[in-house]
């Protein structure tokens, strides 16, 4: 079982992520769980999506607690929400921001990760390219694909594109496009570093 | 077809495959995603012929439902929480006058204190109306019994609440394999109303009675949930020879068969319980769970087979009776009836505390030590309820406990627990 956590504010699509990750997972013929932290949610304050796939049937209801990767679609939750809780050393995280992981003041936290499973990606401008919004979900499962390999990047492309009709969903898949290849590179870019 | 769906909208398509001629319902969450589905489906015209009815309340919704299902129209509505309790007195003119309504129930907890979010203590608060009760496991099993729903309904002329858990169940997305609309026609036949209004042969419904026939009249409901007893596993079973899949019946054990402890819940939670019972069986304890899916008419007889030979029943409950304590148990321990069984009830997950497996196996492994205690209320934050007490023990105007607690555990939302 691979489970993800999505962290973000209210109106940033947080919900709707884990969904279409989770369509996504389906469309691999994989079973897939997404739900969101159930909340009076209003624009702007915290919210917390999950989703967890398997080759297996799923049957835990439980939040995710200890998830394999956590994306953080909006950076100032950082150091205000207990963002990586239960996340294990060999866990992924994807945190959207123009920033590098390095810049964000995480001093020696994440010491025990693993560094090329650490990434940013800046999705907000990204989608405001794309899209002319800054909504960053989309981008984000792009990277996210880019990121841990867990799902192929076209089933979120198609998954995208199911959930958002015509022009919206061409240009959401145009930005799951353009942050798969942004982190496709820095994943490269890391391993490269630490062959030499 | 399967298909990865939100279990509101999965629920709303194969309500609207039963082809229900009346839907009206005053939207409350966690219930909305199901009606919002519903009534786009009859604004598209997609669904018809149908009437949606909006309404100002839940009173209203269900008195149209019960006014509808007297002219002799298929009616569906959907509900949850204070909505349920604001309907109270029409829930039990429904079954009191035997209107084979179907109505989703999104099981919710019920306030003081405010709380939007997952228990079922709306579900328990009318056990005893008269309506059938069947609880959902998975998003496939909601589905899937509001055809049985329908069918057992329109059988018996009795209504039937499908109990699905808020949120847990409502807004997550999974598969469920959608039925098609000719295997729902052919397993459910146009409603055939054993009374309705109708100006070429007059009846009045409703009549008052009085204590020469009220008795008669209750006992004779009481005879149709026993009907119910028998019809719920022909129905399912009926299912299953179709689709395959073991939606509704009355029990559902799961590893019973050697079991020292069995436990016992209804809902989406006994997936997580079964991945505990696994998890504790992999160490040797002798384990198994059983899920009760239909709580009214309660299948006593089914129960104590299944619970026979267990040692030691753990009952898990997402309500309980202040005052007195666990509900379903209560039905358990009438069902059992024998005194060398140990009952423990556990109290969970009220007002959407998340149940987790680790929890639910500190209690197997206390189970397994024999040091369950007969009442426990899982994940309670003794401390914090020993502070209030103490503050309240201080003085007078100790002020509002909920506020007070809220401010103990610096909790700026209740989502630290979800």
């Amino acid at each position: 079982m691979f489970q993800v956590r999505i962290h973000g504010r209210g109106g940033q699509g947080v919900v709707t992520a884990a969904e279409i990750l989770s369509v996504a997972a389906f469309d691999e013929g994989r079973h897939a769980q997404a739900f969101p932290s159930f909340g009076s949610e209003r624009t702007g304050a915290p919210v917390v999506s999950f989703c967890r796939f398997d080759d297996r049937v799923i049957r835990t209801r439980e939040p995710v607690m200890e998830p394999d990767a956590v994306i953080i679609q909006d950076v100032t939750l950082i150091h205000q929400v207990d963002l990586f809780s239960g996340l294990s050393p060999d866990g992924y995280v994807l945190i959207n921001t123009s920033n590098s992981f390095s810049d964000l003041g995480f001093g020696d936290f994440f010491d025990q990760y693993h560094t090329e499973r650490l990434m940013t990606c800046p999705a907000t401008d990204i989608a405001l390219e794309h899209l002319g919004r800054p909504l960053p979900n989309a981008a984000l499962l792009g990277g996210f694909a880019a990121l841990t390999g867990e799902i192929a990047w076209d089933s979120i492309d198609k998954a995208v594109r199911e959930h958002f009709a015509g022009p919206v969903g061409e240009r959401n898949a145009a930005a799951v496009r353009a942050a798969f290849d942004y982190v496709a590179s820095k994943v490269k870019e890391v391993a490269r570093a630490s062959t030499n | 077809m399967l298909r990865q769906i939100e279990g509101s909208k999965a629920i709303a398509e194969t309500v609207a495959l039963c082809r229900p001629e009346v839907v009206c319902a005053y939207p409350i969450s966690p219930q909305t995603h199901i009606i919002e589905a519903v009534g786009a489906m009859v604004k598209a015209g997609t669904l018809a012929p149908c009437e949606f009815i909006n309404v100002e309340s839940e009173f209203a919704a269900m008195s149209v439902a019960i006014g509808a299902s007297a002219t002799g129209a298929r009616a569906y509505t959907a509900t949850a929480s204070q909505g349920l309790l604001f309907m109270m007195e029409a829930v039990y003119n429904a079954a009191g006058l035997g209107l084979p309504i179907v109505m989703t129930l999104a099981n919710r907890a019920i306030g003081a204190p405010i709380n939007i979010w997952n228990d079922h203590s709306d579900a328990m608060a009318v056990r005893d109306s008269g309506w059938i009760q069947l609880f959902a496991e998975t998003n496939q099993e909601a589905s899937d019994l509001h055809v049985q729903a329908f069918r057992l309904a329109e059988e018996l002329s009795v209504p039937v609440m499908v109990c699905v858990d808020g949120f847990i169940l409502t807004h997550a997305v999974e598969g469920v394999d959608l039925l098609d609309q000719s295997f729902v026609d052919s397993f459910l036949p146009p409603y055939e109303p054993r009374q309705m209004l109708d100006t070429k042969a007059p009846v009045s419904i409703g009549a008052m009675v009085g204590p020469e026939a009220f008795e008669e009249v209750r006992y004779l409901a009481h005879l149709r949930q026993l009907d119910a007893l028998e019809r719920i596993p022909e129905i399912a079973r009926e299912f299953f020879e179709s689709t395959g899949r073991e939606s509704g019946g009355l029990v559902r054990p799961y590893r019973t068969e050697d079991a020292e402890t069995v436990v016992v819940a209804m809902g989406s939670v006994l997936g997580t319980i079964k991945d505990a019972v696994d998890a504790r069986r992999d160490l040797g304890e002798r384990v198994g769970v059983l899920g009760v899916t239909s709580f009214r008419p309660f299948p006593s007889d089914a129960v104590r087979d299944a619970l026979a030979h267990a040692r030691q029943v753990v009952v898990i409950e997402k309500a309980f009776s202040i005052g007195a304590g666990g509900v379903l148990s209560t039905d358990i321990a009438i069902a059992i009836h024998h005194e060398q069984t140990l009952l423990r009830t556990v109290v969970a997950g009220l007002g959407g505390r998340a149940i987790t497996q680790r929890s639910l196996e500190k209690v197997l492994d206390h189970a397994s030590r024999d040091e369950l205690a007969a009442l426990t209320f899982l994940d309670l934050d003794q401390g914090a309820v020993d502070r209030e007490r103490a503050r309240m023990h201080a003085t007078r105007r100790s002020g509002p406990s909920a506020e007070n607690l809220l401010r103990d555990r610096s909790a700026v939302s209740p989502r630290a627990h979800a």
